[in-house]
């Protein structure tokens, strides 16, 4: 009773956090799946490197902190976006992709040296 | 239980005489340890007791062998060498001038056909040659004669005229009358106008110089008295002269200059000059001998302190300088300048001890000043010098002996005794009453013929006295009052009684024993076990009959494979013995058995037969090593093996990681592009769209370049990912960031006025 209750009950979970996330934005929903591939690229890179043996450490590293670092801007551009934050209401979202931009710029210009 | 190491050391220093040597008379040829230790048998009783004992008790006694490169380390061994070298400073020989100096003169003297660089080098030239008795060359003296004439003929400075003329007193070119008159009258000028003491030096000079070339014999200074105080007002009260009145620095140099020129003033004087002046001058010149300097073997010499590079001149033309203006005063001035004659001998012996110098100058300047010690006014130092300071008892060497001047001509008439003789190891009594020794006429030399019966072998220091015969010649010749010589006599040690013997360790009875012939060849064989003595003993005996100890007495025994041990044979009054006790010896011979070659040196510089000869060969029987007992040492199949070419390493470079396969790396390639399109193919189910896209065409293509530029960033990565460096980058990043910040601002507030103008509608 109390597994099929547990199993109805994650059921339930997931259908309303469904629900809930199909009213978010357009914008973060973008930015959610921005997120996403990055992870999963850096996740398919990690793979790669327990197969193969981290030899060039510096490319392996370069790779899943490119990946891993225009994932947590994504997320601090979406943090700043949301119309729902109330600390970022002063914050025009347009100057918070401005930030975005010019980060992953920066972030890309020290991996693709730290790459080798 | 008797036995002990008994060290005695002690040290036999060995000197060889090498003439003429300036600073040391000796050269240390050996110097050796030898200790003796004695061991005795242990008692009988201890026939029975286990032979590993016996083995510690006599490891402790054995003896030890000494290589010859041990140095003196007791303290009583030092104090003996610093003994001997005390002494060794006061004996010296002096050699006087000979004909290797004048082959010398002729190589160092060279000229390009006859000419010489300056009159300076050609003065020098020529009066080395006159005082060797070189003869002259003829492309020398005319192309000195050619000179001499330009420098005469042309208006030249006095310096040049003084070395012209100074030249042409050798020489002897002719002078034309015109040319020098015209010489007399620049000279007077110049010493009218000489302000410095090297204007006045070579005025003056040049103007003897001329009085005595030219035919006119009335060339008189006109104010001679003035000169000499002017030339005079450059002298200190220490003795030494400056150069001018500006430079407050003395030296010796100038005081030899100064000298020379006061005396060419006097002759050049057509009246007499005040007494007063001459005197004062001799004690200048006593002053200035107070302040000449000594070096250890007793030899005097002036020198100047080291101010400046350029004014120095060095001690020997120091010396030389002030011994030419010496005699060149006294030979002008009547009267005695009075000197010690030791001050004279000093100066002979520091030019005589020189050698033969290896440049021009120097070469002139010492031959110059023994040219003024040879003949002058004050004294002539009379020079003893032995032929050879060796000799041979054997040969029956005499003692020859000569007295000559330091240029080599002959002496007057005198004695020489030998008053004492010293041998370096005691400084005791003489070993000999004082003698006279023979004057050969023939020769010229003093002979003593046979040496007496005290006189071993060895090193010892004879004392010579010379007595000129004549007193006249007391006044003009000085002879040094004792001549330490150090003498070597060698000789031929008698080595007699040789046997060589195999002993039973304990009874000490005699197994065999055999006759050696130490002169000869011998090729004794013999064999023996580890419980066994080997004796070796021998006498040695001097010439004269007495107990010799050698510098090296040593027996080596060699094994077949090329291990060697060296022992030292020591020695009681004449009677050499060594023993070898196998026993105490195993351990040292690394346990090796087999056959030894044996091998006996003795030798000692004064020995004449010093031998090094093979006695033969001994087999030996030395038990089984134990596993701990020490290895022979390597021997060494080619001694330039040591040195010879290493093998060769060739580098080994790091081997490289192992990579993947290529086609998993290319599959998680494209592994890694599926994401991406994931990303997109999102997008697109998302509903994105471009409705936000500026219509208007200014924003439009503001945000064209905004697209446009972070592509251009991107792409620009991929360059520097490819091909460019940093630097590079960073450069053209710049430009891009510039652009793109410019542009993106433009159409982001573009943006966002437009969203608030929808916000607020």
């Amino acid at each position: 009773m109390g597994r099929a209750s547990s199993k109805e009950d994650v059921g339930a979970l997931f259908r309303s956090l469904r629900s809930a996330y199909a009213a978010t934005t357009l914008n973060l929903k973008i930015i959610d799946l921005y997120v996403g591939f990055a992870i999963f690229t850096a996740l398919i890179q990690v793979v790669y490197m327990v197969m193969v043996g981290s030899f060039p450490f510096n490319s392996f590293l370069s790779g899943v902190l490119s990946c891993v670092g225009t994932a947590v801007l994504a997320v601090c551009l979406r943090i700043q976006v949301n119309k729902e934050n109330k600390e970022f209401k002063d914050l025009p979202p347009e100057r918070a992709f401005a930030d975005f931009v010019l980060c992953n710029l920066v972030l890309h210009l020290v991996m693709i040296n730290f790459l080798g | 239980m008797a036995g002990g190491l008994k060290f005695k050391p002690k040290l036999v220093m060995t000197l060889t005489f090498w003439p003429n040597r300036k600073y040391w008379c000796g050269k240390l040829v050996i110097l050796h340890f030898s200790p003796t230790a004695t061991s005795f048998p242990s008692s009988p009783n201890s026939l029975h007791s286990c032979a590993r004992q016996r083995l510690r008790r006599l490891q402790k006694e054995e003896r030890i062998s000494f290589t010859l490169i041990e140095m003196a380390r007791s303290l009583a061994g030092f104090l003996v060498l610093l003994l001997v070298i005390s002494i060794c400073e006061a004996a010296s020989l002096f050699q006087p001038i000979s004909d290797s100096h004048r082959s010398a003169a002729l190589e160092l003297f060279t000229s390009d056909h006859g000419s010489f660089k300056s009159l300076e080098e050609t003065y020098e030239a020529l009066r080395t040659f006159q005082i060797l008795g070189i003869e002259k060359k003829p492309d020398v003296t005319a192309a000195a004669c050619r000179s001499i004439s330009e420098t005469v003929g042309s208006s030249s400075t006095p310096k040049d005229l003084f070395y012209a003329l100074k030249a042409n007193s050798i020489a002897q070119c002719k002078i034309h009358e015109k040319a020098s008159k015209g010489i007399i009258s620049s000279l007077n000028a110049a010493v009218g106008g000489a302000s410095l003491l090297l204007d006045f030096y070579y005025s003056v000079g040049g103007l003897v110089l001329i009085k005595d070339q030219s035919s006119k014999a009335d060339i008189h200074l006109a104010d001679a008295e003035g000169v000499f105080r002017s030339v005079k007002a450059f002298s200190q009260s220490d003795g030494r002269w400056r150069y001018s009145s500006n430079n407050p620095e003395s030296s010796a140099f100038a005081a030899g200059i100064a000298l020379e020129t006061l005396a060419g003033i006097v002759s050049l004087a057509s009246s007499e000059l005040d007494q007063s002046l001459i005197s004062t001058l001799k004690n200048d010149i006593s002053k200035l001998f107070d302040g000449i300097e000594k070096y250890d073997d007793g030899t005097l010499y002036f020198d100047d302190k080291l101010v400046d590079g350029h004014e120095y001149q060095g001690p020997l033309s120091t010396t030389s300088s002030v011994l030419r203006g010496l005699t060149a005063f006294a030979a002008a001035t009547t009267g005695n300048i009075n000197l010690p004659g030791d001050k004279i001998l000093g100066l002979a012996k520091f030019f005589l001890g020189i050698g033969v110098p290896g440049d021009a100058k120097d070469f002139f300047y010492q031959v110059d000043a023994l040219a003024c010690l040879e003949s002058n006014r004050v004294s002539v130092p009379l020079i003893l010098s032995l032929s050879s300071a060796v000799l041979s008892l054997d040969k029956k060497d005499s003692l020859k002996v000569r007295v000559t001047t330091v240029l080599g001509s002959n002496a007057p008439p005198l004695t020489v005794k030998l008053v004492g003789a010293f041998s370096s190891d005691s400084k005791d009594a003489s070993l000999l009453e004082s003698q006279e020794l023979k004057f050969d006429q023939g020769s010229g030399l003093h002979i003593l013929n046979d040496l007496p019966k005290s006189i071993d072998v060895g090193s010892y220091t004879f004392v010579f006295e010379v007595v000129l015969q004549e007193p006249e010649d007391e006044k003009v010749y000085v002879t040094e009052s004792q001549t330490k010589v150090p003498i070597f006599v060698t000789g031929i040690v008698k080595i007699e009684n040789s046997e060589i013997s195999i002993l039973d360790s304990d009874l000490g009875s005699v197994e065999s024993q055999s006759k050696l012939d130490l002169g000869g060849k011998n090729a004794v064989s013999l064999s023996a076990n580890h419980l066994q003595k080997l004796r070796l003993s021998f006498q040695l005996t001097t010439p004269r009959g007495r107990a010799f100890k050698p510098h090296q007495a040593f027996l080596k025994l060699r094994h077949e494979s090329k291990v060697e041990h060296i022992f030292v044979v020591g020695n009681s009054g004449k009677q050499f013995e060594i023993v070898l006790n196998f026993l105490g010896l195993v351990e040292k011979f690394f346990y090796l058995s087999g056959k030894y070659d044996m091998e006996l040196t003795v030798g000692d510089a004064a020995m004449e037969n010093s031998l090094l000869v093979a006695i033969g060969h001994i087999e030996l029987d030395l038990p089984e090593a134990p596993e701990k007992a020490p290895r022979p040492p390597p021997q060494l199949v080619d001694p330039y093996s040591r040195y010879g070419p290493k093998a060769e390493i060739t580098h080994i470079f790091r081997s490289p990681e192992k990579r993947p396969p290529q086609e998993l790396s290319l599959a998680f390639l494209g592994l890694t592009i599926l994401p991406l399109l994931g990303f997109l193919i999102g997008l697109l189910r998302l509903g994105v769209n471009m409705k936000n896209f500026p219509t208007k065409p200014v924003p439009a293509t503001f945000a064209v370049l905004f697209h446009v530029g972070i592509g251009a960033v991107l792409l620009l990565y991929v360059f520097f990912w490819l091909k460019l460096d940093l630097f590079q980058t960073l450069k053209a990043v710049g430009f891009l960031g510039v652009f793109l910040v410019f542009v993106g601002h433009r159409t982001l507030s573009h943006l966002a006025a437009a969203s608030a103008k929808l916000k607020s509608a």
